[in-house]
């Protein structure tokens, strides 16, 4: 092995690649925030009575379960130039992942309304709260106990999966690793070091979701 | 170059057959890590449900740098790291080997999970009837836990399917890639995505409704 390890680039390169790791984090939690508002839409949509509202939230559920996030973010970059319609690579991988999550969360959020049984609905009309009410003080807390858990577990997966980002050009974390691998060569150096920080934002993000859950479900088991 | 001066062709069906082999390729890598990947990952399974409290912090914390790390990024990792080693390999290996640890990585918390599934009373009977430790294993743990987590080996199953899409950027040419060279060649993006995608879920949605299917008949 004659290869010799080189670190300085990188670690000259260390601001910037903070600077993208910001980034990725943006990118994820925006990416969450409407991944999730469309996933309780699509959940709800699945349980609806009404075929269209049903058919329309099964297709969006399947297509995005049963295709690679990659194809997805390629998808929404390159597949809709036929029609003229360039998204920028910010714009492609927010939808992606978006659409992405939102078709996992739907799921859990299904299996987090179905195990509330629905005389708990029924006793509390009984009781005088409207649906509103009952939703907001009955229904949520206890879905969002069930939900919790998978919740920063897919939200930690976004995180990971904004790195394909850089396949459509973005310059986030990895995007901007691959544009100084580009410029040094030194592939090894700057993805090892990548590795780092990307480990340790899923350790910290991990332990942030555990001390809030923590303090939101008032130390139960979450 | 065609005589209009036009430089791209059209999609033809030649460009189908292209992409139809593309996918084999696909299956192979994913059959190929999938089964490596869960026999690794059974073993490691086991060893973090039955393993002292070292054996089980060593392996867990392993197994986590796998999964707190983007595969993208383990790909390239592992890419450069046969090269600056001296032992360049072709991109199928590489991605194979990378693809068996992530899916081992992932197959050895289900297989935890199923192992620890098993009621242990259950195990004390076997074991106060006779029946020594790898007896145990084969006869009660083994068909009791492989019906808890079966549907959860389907879906880790499912994820490296897609998830062998990401050997594409160390230039194995599987069915993404495969798409994008066609982009190139055609400029007929919707076309070929809306293709791909069907491909993609042709492969994977009959194994996710068949895994559903198996789950609800074990469960009566």
């Amino acid at each position: 092995m004659d290869y010799q390890f080189l670190w300085r680039p990188v670690f000259k390169a260390l601001p910037e690649l903070v600077d993208a790791a910001l980034l990725t984090m943006e990118v994820s939690i925006i990416s969450m925030i409407i991944g999730l508002s469309i996933g309780l839409l699509l959940s709800f949509g699945r349980r609806s009575k009404h075929f269209v509202p049903r058919t329309l939230s099964t297709i969006w559920v399947e297509l995005a379960r049963n295709t690679p996030v990659l194809f997805q973010i390629f998808f929404f970059y390159w597949g809709l130039g036929e029609f003229g319609i360039f998204l920028s690579s910010y714009v492609a991988v927010v939808t992606a992942l978006s659409f992405n999550t939102a078709g996992y969360m739907a799921e859990t959020f299904r299996g987090g309304f179905n195990a509330i049984s629905n005389t708990q609905m029924q006793a509390s009309r009984s009781l005088g709260m409207s649906f509103l009410q009952t939703q907001r003080y009955i229904i949520i807390p206890q879905v969002l106990r069930v939900v919790y858990y998978p919740m920063t577990n897919q939200f930690i997966w976004v995180i990971l999966m904004s790195s394909l980002g850089m396949l459509a050009g973005l310059r986030e974390l990895t995007g901007e690793t691959m544009y100084f691998n580009s410029r040094t060569f030194r592939t090894f150096e700057f993805f090892a070091v990548t590795a780092v920080i990307y480990y340790i934002i899923a350790k910290l993000v991990m332990i942030a979701a555990r001390l809030l859950g923590w303090k939101i479900f008032k130390g139960g088991k979450i | 170059m065609d005589p209009a001066g036009n430089a791209f062709t059209d999609l033809r069906w030649v460009d189908l057959l292209f992409l139809g082999e593309a996918a084999i390729r696909t299956i192979q890598i994913s059959a190929v890590s999938i089964f490596v990947g869960t026999v690794i990952g059974v073993i490691l399974g086991w060893m973090l449900a039955s393993g002292n409290i070292f054996v089980r912090l060593l392996v867990n914390s392993l197994l986590d740098v796998f999964r707190s790390v983007p595969l993208i990024i383990q790909l390239i990792l592992f890419d450069s790291f046969v090269s600056i080693a001296g032992f360049p390999m072709p991109a199928f290996w590489s991605g194979t080997i990378v693809l068996s640890v992530y899916t081992a990585a992932l197959v050895a918390m289900v297989a935890r999970a199923g192992i620890e599934a098993v009621d242990p009373n259950l195990r004390r009977a076997a074991r106060s009837l006779g029946m020594g430790y790898w007896q145990d294993m084969r006869y009660i743990v083994w068909p009791v836990g492989i019906r808890a987590v079966f549907p959860s080996w389907i879906g880790v199953s499912l994820s490296v399917l897609k998830d062998s899409a990401l050997v594409s950027a160390i230039g194995y040419l599987e069915l993404l890639r495969a798409s994008q060279i066609l982009n190139t060649k055609t400029q007929e993006s919707f076309k070929i995505m809306l293709l791909v995608g069907l491909f993609y879920f042709l492969m994977s949605y009959p194994i996710s409704k068949a895994g559903d299917y198996i789950e609800k008949k074990w469960q009566q």
